[in-house]
């Protein structure tokens, strides 16, 4: 009974969110394009399955993962676990004393990014487009290491306080150098995969961490420090797939040279 | 439509849709092992840092594998529902609008699309609300509630009209065939410029709102509009022209966002 409470709860808010886009959608096929969808029952039916479907997986990630990944964030950077008892934690801090949480930030960033709904779109979106030359898998373990190294490189930040920008810019240095020499082919792809990795199971997750973080370093505010993980999750995914695109075109070119030679 | 995934002919005895919904489900059962490689790293991940870093057992191991098995069936009907509404809705739109051969409907349609889906997003409400708490708190705003209220509004209607703006510059490159990288990379200084003058407070939520904009629900109608364009217009190319539109919307929140922080 409870949980067909929460459920109808989560299903409801779900109808909420999408009902403007429904709108919009059917508005303008309607008055402006004028003409009938076809196979409509298939696409209401399609409708009704990303809506329970996304409710489902929501109302599991609340009941199954959220609280343990949230707690397991806190107790992570909390003082106790992170200076040993022999060490006073007055003492300055030293960014080699958070190694469990730069793992942790890497493990987490990678595995809620493997599961992101939003991703999986764009990836069976790619593989389709591209004649199956970009895996749907290849593809979303690109991405996800890049989130993964985004959000360590993330906790660094807050564990040191450089400023957010400084890294921001560098990176974004990497990205036009690597646009340079990128096969054309998956430029805007690449870009895509920045915006397309943090959602509904990232989010959460990685911004209590950040959040929990700034929290434990003394001189870090959590609202001022807490903020900009996202951000890394976004930007190294782009680099991360350039990269994965460039390893490919260079192996191929190797082989093609070796080929030639012989 | 693939052949197989039509109901009429992979079931020519069907019986009504009660029968038609029996055959949808079972198909959604198919992609269960995706889902299940897609989660498991996620169960690994959890499961060591809880029995081995934190030495801790694992709390209410029962409705975790009920909440798993939740998770599982959903990822695996929101997959089916995407490739039977989301992306046959956004590729078809993208084909009507381009046979219409209005171009102005086709940019007020992008524009109502990226605003519409954006300023209702949870995601961004909840970060809306924090900066404007931390706006009261750094005196940028009175710290009365109509203040930060209006605060809040005004930053998500700012990115909002971003988005919106993002995917009309997004469509009307697709219809140009303008290299992507050149639009984006522009952006990126614009990016630059504003963080030297924009006020410290904002900067943070600037960058991150770029990542919160684009939900599960609209970056497949978004990619499939964009990969529907390239197709139909001729000599588009979908991998090169197709995609792109997201990355605008992740980029044109930044800039949008920071000047709402100097003009406030």
């Amino acid at each position: 009974m409870e949980w067909l409470i929460g459920f109808g709860t989560t299903l409801l808010t779900m109808l909420r969110d999408v009902l403007p886009i429904a709108a919009i959608l059917f508005g303008f096929q309607a008055l402006v394009l004028r003409r009938k969808i076809k196979d409509p029952a298939r696409v209401a039916m399609g409708m009704v399955l990303v809506l329970l479907g996304l409710t489902l997986f929501l109302e599991g990630l609340e009941m199954a993962l959220f609280p343990i990944g949230r707690l397991m964030a806190q107790q992570l950077t909390a003082p106790e676990f992170i200076y040993d008892s022999a060490r006073a934690a007055a003492g300055p801090i030293h960014w080699l004393d958070f190694l469990w949480i730069y793992a942790f930030a890497a493990a987490i960033g990678f595995a809620t990014t493997v599961a992101e709904p939003a991703l999986m779109a764009v990836a069976i979106k790619a593989n389709q487009v591209s004649g199956g030359t970009i895996t749907v898998r290849g593809l979303r373990y690109a991405v996800a290491v890049g989130v993964a190294v985004g959000v360590a490189v993330g906790a660094f930040r807050i564990v040191t306080g450089t400023p957010l920008h400084w890294f921001i810019i560098s990176g974004y240095i990497v990205v036009i150098i690597q646009t340079i020499s990128a096969p054309r082919a998956i430029i805007p792809l690449a870009y895509d995969s920045g915006g397309v990795t943090t959602s509904t199971v990232t989010v959460p997750l990685v911004a209590a961490l950040g959040l929990g973080l700034a929290e434990t370093i003394p001189g870090r505010s959590p609202v001022l420090d807490g903020f900009g993980l996202i951000a890394f999750a976004s930007l190294f995914p782009i680099i991360a797939v350039l990269g994965y695109a460039q390893l490919g075109d260079l192996k191929a070119r190797r082989l093609k040279r070796r080929f030639e030679k012989k | 439509m693939h052949p197989a995934d039509n109901p009429l002919v992979s079931h020519p005895h069907r019986k009504g849709r009660l029968r038609i919904f029996w055959h949808q489900a079972r198909k959604a059962a198919e992609p269960l092992t995706d889902s299940a490689m897609a989660l498991l790293p996620i169960v690994l991940v959890i499961a060591f840092f809880q029995l081995v870093v934190l030495q801790q057992p694992i709390p209410n191991l029962g409705q975790m594998l009920w909440g798993l098995l939740q998770v599982l069936i959903g990822l695996a009907l929101f997959v089916r529902g995407l490739q039977m509404a989301l992306f046959p809705i956004g590729e078809e739109m993208a084909y009507n609008f381009v046979r219409k051969g209005s171009l102005s409907w086709l940019l007020v349609f992008a524009f109502a699309l990226g605003f519409g889906t954006t300023v209702a997003e949870p995601a961004l409400i909840a970060i809306s609300e924090e900066a404007a708490r931390i706006a009261a708190s750094g005196q940028v705003i009175a710290s009365s509630v109509e203040a930060q209220n209006s605060y809040a509004i005004g930053l998500r209607l700012t990115v909002a009209l971003a988005v919106g703006i993002a995917l009309v510059v997004g469509v009307f490159r697709i219809l140009k065939g303008w290299p992507v990288q050149y639009l984006i990379i522009g952006g990126y200084f614009g990016v630059v410029v504003m963080t030297f003058f924009a006020p410290p407070e904002i900067i943070g939520i600037a960058y991150d709102s770029g990542g919160v904009t684009t939900s599960t629900v609209t970056v497949p109608l978004v990619a499939a509009l964009g990969i529907g364009l390239a197709h139909t217009i001729h000599g588009r190319d979908p991998m090169i022209d197709g995609f792109g539109l997201i990355a605008f919307a992740s980029l044109t929140p930044m800039i949008f966002v920071m000047a709402f922080g100097m003009l406030y």
